[in-house]
This record gives C-alpha cells, structure tokens and sequence, in this order.
C-alpha cells in the first residue's frame, strides 16, 4: 500500500486522531441482522463466501444488538413489529447506523396496506436505503459502502456527548 | 349409496328444520345451518359412526356488507374415514354479531375463531380465550370488514417516536 515504504525509511507517519478512529470504525462495522423476512436470506447472501462481506469487516453478525453499529433493517415491519424494533435500535450502542434493506422497509414496498409500516423513516433514522425486492447482495454491499464512505468523515468528538447506551424505558 | 347422500340425508333426518340451504358446487358440498343449532351439528358430525369429521380445518368468515345478514360463518371440517371436506355455513346478524363456538368440539378452532374474532369481530360465545390474534390489543376496529379502508385508520396504530 505504500505505508510499508514508509516503515522502511522512516518507521512513523503522521495523521489526525480523527482519521484514525473513523478509518477503524468503518473497517469493523459489526451488523445487527434484523432480518424479518425475505430480504434476510439476501443478507445471508452477501455474508456467504460468494459475495464475502468479510473483505469490508462486516462479516460479524452480531445477534445482540449491545455489540452492533449497524442495524440492517431486511424486511417488512408491521406495527406490531415497528415497537421491537425500536426497541432493539435503542439497545444499541453509539455511534450506530441504520441501512433500510428492501422496498417493504423503505416505503412499505408492494404492502400498501393497514398493518405495514410505509417507511420505517417514521420511527427510525435512516443512513442508507437499499432499492430491490428483495435486493442483490451486491446491492446491499453497495449500502454498507456508503455507510462506510458516511463514518470515514465522522469526527470523533461527534459522539463525545452521546450517551454509550441510551435509557430504553423512558 | 354416495356418501354425499349419506351426510345429506343423515343431517336432514336430525336437523329438519333448522337446514337453510343444501348446495353442491363444483363437488363441494355446502350446508347451510342456523346459526343456533350449529354446536349441535358439529356434535352430531363428530361423534355419529359413520361420517367422523373429526377435524376442524378451517374457520373464517365473510363480510356481505349491505346484505341482511350481514356476516356468514364458514367452517370446513375433514373426515379422515371418508377423506372428505364439508363446509358448513351459518348466517349471522347484530352487532356485535355473536355466535356460539365450536371449540368445544373441535379444540382446534380456537384459535381460527380468535382470528374469525380479530378480523371481522365475530363474537364467539363461551370461547376460552377470545383476544386479538394478529392486531394490536386495544386496537377498535376489525380490518377484513368491508368498511374498513384498505390503508387503516390513521392513527389507530402506535408507532414509536420519531427520532433525530
């Protein structure tokens, strides 16, 4: 990469704290699969040996959402299912993330209908949606380069005043 | 003799009266029965020696909307003796509309009643445990009605804070 060169010559480099941290973060983004329905066998895809979501230090799917950064929300949520959601997003720790996977979770999709959600922007804040239905793995790798582009220009002191974990009963 | 005949003239033997309507479509036999005589027949289908529809398949409802009665109560119970489905049918009226349950004979309509109840908000009487199935608890409204909007009520379903 050319920071061997670097080893060899002079054995340090200089950069910011900042550039440090984001590019650590984003290089170990530990995913919270909230797979609900179809769109998870997708997500289970892109995490499979094929699409290799390893190569982008996502490949930990983490199913306690108390060592997650990054929910991806792949499926239909229905009201009854949009309060265990936000439930499960408030139990995890910041700095967090949200990708919404498929057109069910970013605008209701083909359920336009009394008991699905029409977007889970309603409750939750969105970082990246992901269009299909369900979506390619390679559509879905695409959302968590995005996430990744998004933390590389966080600062750290972003989330100094954040709480760690929020209070979930308020 | 078929056995359609069999069940048809069995029934009429022992419901005279109370048999609304007797209808064969496409090789489905239908029987309409009144609605308070409808643990009764189901007793009676159950327990007789020859027809044994031991096994309530399914319960559901329709909603007429603008007919008298408004809803019908359809059930479709399976003889594994004679491998044969009959579907049973019972008009019911009011509000709330009310009728008796099966479950007491076939325990495994409780929960199609409980989403028959959840769906149309058909009251099943002496039902053991007759809560919402699919919907919220406390939600007002019965979303398979005919005059439930397809896209809810708004407001009607909690959702959790916006956050920023």
């Amino acid at each position: 990469m050319g920071l061997e060169a670097k080893l060899n010559s002079d054995g340090f480099i200089t950069t910011t704290i900042d550039a440090v941290i984001a590019w650590a973060r984003k290089s170990s983004v530990w995913p919270m699969p909230m797979g609900i329905s179809c769109c998870a066998i997708e997500l289970i895809a892109a995490a499979d040996p094929k699409y290799d979501l390893a190569r982008f230090g996502s490949e930990v799917m983490r199913f306690t959402p108390r060592q997650c950064d990054l929910m991806i929300v792949a499926g239909t949520v229905t009201y009854k299912m949009a309060q265990v959601v936000r439930r499960i997003y408030d139990q995890m720790p910041e700095p967090k993330w949200v990708i919404a996977m498929g057109a069910c979770t970013s605008t209701g999709g083909m359920y336009r209908s009394y008991n699905v959600v029409q977007g889970i922007d309603q409750f939750l804040p969105i970082d990246a949606y992901v269009a299909g239905c369900p979506p390619r793995p390679e559509n879905l790798i695409n959302a968590i380069m995005t996430i990744q582009q998004k933390i590389s220009k966080t600062k750290a002191r972003d989330f100094q005043d954040k709480p760690l974990l929020e209070t979930i009963d308020k | 003799m078929a056995f359609k005949d069999l069940i048809i003239e069995k029934i009429k033997k022992q419901f005279e009266k109370s048999i609304e309507e007797v209808k064969e479509f496409r090789g489905d036999l239908s029987i309409t029965i009144a609605k308070d005589k409808i643990v009764e027949l189901a007793r009676f289908l159950r327990d007789d020696d020859e027809l044994c529809f031991e096994t309530c398949l399914d319960v559901t409802a329709i909603d007429w909307a603008t007919r008298k009665n408004r809803f019908t109560v359809v059930y479709h119970v399976y003889s594994f003796k004679n491998n044969f489905t009959l579907r049973i049918k019972a008009n019911i009226d009011g509000e709330p509309p009310q009728i008796e349950t099966v479950s007491s004979i076939w325990p495994g309509a409780n929960w199609y009643e409980r989403e028959t109840y959840d769906m149309y908000g058909i009251v099943f009487l002496n039902h053991p445990d007759l809560r919402r199935m699919y919907m919220p608890e406390g939600f007002e409204y019965y979303p398979l009605r005919k005059d439930f909007p397809l896209l809810g009520i708004p407001g009607s379903l909690p959702l959790p804070d916006k956050l920023e």
